[in-house]
């Protein structure tokens, strides 16, 4: 197999299968499988792991995604921040933080699936596949940080252009093709982790119930007077 | 006036013998499952005692519940001021612990075992993970106090006794005890409610029944912290919550839900009450002594005409308004005022009201004989071997009044009862006993046959069963053709 061959296959191919998955079957599931439209909480079986675990991964996810989501919707101003060194410095170090304490909250999970027998009772296989996964995609990521400083800016120049390209559906890999294979894998495994969205307990994030913040309090329904909720 | 009508219930304390019909009732018929089977949506605890999961009435702890901030009613574990800082983790949840780890027995092993000498045993296995477990504890472990300096000594409501008080209750001259059968009180206000995030539990504007849509509920568990009398439960197997349904698809069709059904000691009532759904905004800002009386207040007299053309303004039907006005519930609640909400001050308006059991007959041990220190048929309320301040605590948020209110009636009935049939009491002194307790000789007789001698009819006064109004009717039944129940069926197995 080619290097152009696999290059092309992996971001080009590759991105628009497992975007094309993560569209289809989340609304699949979503309209034939509600009742499965959720992460199998196991807090009620173990809570004292999972308050480390959990809280640390989901805040130092959440973060750096932003941090992903900013400098896609803002390359320019992604480069501007970081053309003094010390503000470089300042938000690399931020991120660097935030992935640290995401893979110590999934190295805490990972443990307590494989530790506590109460946790395996309700683990499936996927669930260890999709928390390995994790770990890949945020081993790779804190490599990169770490082997390649800067790497926030080579985002915004290179990998915000491509990933732009695959959503115009006017794929340019050529763009991330001369990249070394720490963020190559990173990019790869990221789309992977996407493809995987509906088919694992990450479908959970896209129904953070956010229409709680304008709901009233109570509700009320009437099976038998349509239109009257409340 | 936004009157709606409530299915509601009146357990009567001083006729339940604790034998756990009802439990087991509601067991075989809905949470024999996989994943519910430490679930007990009707449970009978034994007060004073810890409760089921243990210490649930301890609100410092699980957070259950309204409370009043700045003049505004607001959940006391999360609402929308918090909700996206715990969704990760809920902080007041209940594990298994709290309630107790489900198990069997390795019965194979009592014919599979290989011979030898000593008797094969069943050891018990847990029915989460499949080990052998030791039990620690289990569906009313503190059964008629067992174990009461671990756990009736815990009893959150003996905070509102003294020292002394508490002392007194606990040595074995004046032990007492009651039970307190537990359902979901199907409250006015309901916190399950208020905190679901997803919008999957709700209240049914028919007749207030609350349900969760398994096919809504996203498993983040904020209801099973914010019900503060701990009745939905979060099924690990499914990872979705499930409740009391007041055997809904019982009550459509017009009969007693399966725990009222198979009531032994007949102490359970079932009957609608009209309400005034306007009301509860204000009520529940109430200070905690005036929660009793904004409680009843929001219950509606049926035969008032205002009411009932308000009623049937919201659609309420004419059988559910005659249904109401025979309502055994409105009686022991608002006529007699011998019905009370337990734990008012969470502030949900729960619609289960219980009628306080009579403390026993109270005796002396003076080192030789015991010896009834009474003259008359019942000693003084303060001489009660349960404090009333316990009940207090209970019943009505630390207010003395209407519990003492419902305790006097209830022996003054008997008084007049026992001067009528025994004649060991002069009718003039029951007479009086009666004026003294707010009572008539008629409203005697009345509560006398209500509590004594009612019907299966007069217990349960369930609207006529409207088929075109029952929930299956929303559904296609030639769809679940051959299935068992109504609804969507789906395998409870996740997996992803």
């Amino acid at each position: 197999m080619s290097a152009s061959f696999l290059n092309a296959f992996l971001f080009v191919g590759f991105p628009y299968l497992m975007l094309g998955l993560a569209v289809a079957v989340s609304i699949l599931r979503f309209t034939f499988r509600p009742f499965s439209y959720s992460s199998l909480s196991s807090q009620f079986l173990e809570n004292e792991q999972l308050f480390w675990g959990a809280n640390l991964w989901h805040w130092g996810i959440l973060w750096v995604l932003g941090g992903h989501l900013v400098g896609f919707l803002m390359p320019r101003t992604l480069l501007w921040w970081n053309a003094q060194p010390v503000r470089l410095f300042i938000l690399e170090t931020t991120g660097l933080v935030m992935a640290m304490l995401a893979l110590f909250g999934v190295l805490a999970l990972l443990l307590r699936r494989a530790t506590n027998a109460r946790v395996k009772a309700v683990t499936s296989r996927m669930d260890i596949a999709l928390l390995a996964l994790l770990l890949l995609q945020v081993g790779t990521g804190i490599y990169t940080a770490l082997r390649y400083p800067w790497g926030s800016s080579w985002y915004a120049a290179s990998a915000v252009p491509y990933l732009r390209s695959i959503l115009a559906f006017a794929p340019r890999a050529e763009l991330i093709t001369s990249l070394p294979w720490g963020p190559k894998l990173h990019i790869a495994a990221g789309f992977l982790m996407i493809g995987m969205i509906p088919f694992t307990r990450l479908v959970h994030f896209l129904v953070v119930p956010l229409w709680y913040l304008w709901r009233k309090p109570q509700l009320v329904v009437w099976n038998f007077r349509s239109g009257t909720r409340g | 006036m936004d009157i709606r009508s409530q299915i509601s219930m009146v357990f009567h304390l001083d006729k339940c013998i604790g034998c756990h019909t009802c439990s087991i009732a509601c067991k075989n018929v809905w949470t024999d499952r996989k994943g519910a089977e430490y679930m007990w949506w009707n449970n009978v605890e034994t007060k004073p005692g810890t409760g089921f999961p243990t210490k649930w009435e301890d609100q410092e702890q699980y957070r259950g519940g309204w409370e009043v901030v700045d003049g505004k009613l607001r959940l006391k574990s999360s609402g929308k001021q918090n909700f996206l800082q715990r969704i990760f983790y809920q902080p007041n949840l209940p594990t298994l612990d709290e309630y107790y780890e489900p198990w069997t027995y390795d019965y194979a092993n009592l014919f599979n075992a290989a011979e030898g000498d000593d008797q094969p045993t069943a050891r018990p296995v847990s029915k989460i993970t499949g080990e052998f477990i030791d039990i620690e504890s289990g569906p009313n472990w503190d059964d008629d106090l067992g174990g009461s300096p671990l756990y009736a000594r815990n009893d959150p409501n003996l905070k509102a006794l003294t020292e002394e008080q508490q002392l007194q209750l606990m040595s074995i001259e004046q032990l007492v005890m009651f039970y307190l059968p537990r359902i979901c009180n199907h409250c006015l206000n309901p916190a399950c409610v208020a905190s679901c995030p997803s919008g999957a539990l709700y209240k049914r504007g028919e007749d207030g029944i609350v349900l969760v849509n398994q096919e809504v509920c996203r498993g983040w568990r904020f209801c099973v912290s914010a019900c503060p009398y701990k009745k939905v439960f979060y099924n690990w197997n499914t990872g979705k919550s499930e409740k009391c349904l007041l055997c809904y698809p019982r009550v459509e069709t017009g009969q007693a839900p399966a725990c009222f059904h198979s009531c032994v000691g007949r102490i359970r009532y079932m009957g609608v009450v009209l309400y005034d759904a306007d009301k509860i905004p204000e009520a529940g800002l109430r200070p905690d002594s005036e929660l009793v009386d904004a409680h009843r207040d929001m219950v509606c007299d049926p035969h008032d005409p205002a009411v009932i053309a308000a009623a049937k303004a919201n659609g309420i039907s004419d059988a559910v308004i005659k249904s109401a006005q025979a309502s055994p519930v409105y009686k022991f609640v608002k006529t007699w005022g011998l019905a009370l909400a337990p734990h008012p001050e969470y502030r949900t308006f729960p619609m289960l009201f219980y009628v306080p059991a009579l403390a026993p007959v109270t005796s002396t041990f003076d080192g030789d004989t015991v010896a009834n220190n009474v003259e008359d048929l019942f000693a003084p309320l303060d001489m009660a071997r349960t404090p009333m301040a316990y009940l207090a605590s209970i019943f009505s948020a630390g207010e003395q009044g209407p519990v003492r209110y419902a305790m006097k009636k209830q022996m003054a009935v008997r008084t007049w009862r026992r001067a009528l049939t025994v004649g060991d009491i002069d009718i003039g002194t029951a007479k009086l006993a009666l004026a003294a307790a707010d009572c008539t000789p008629e409203q005697a007789e009345e509560i006398y046959r209500l509590t004594s001698l009612p019907t299966f009819e007069e217990r349960f006064v369930i609207p006529p069963s409207h088929r075109e109004q029952a929930i299956e009717v929303l559904k296609n039944p030639l769809e679940n053709k051959g299935l068992a129940g109504i609804g969507f069926r789906d395998a409870p197995e996740r997996g992803l």
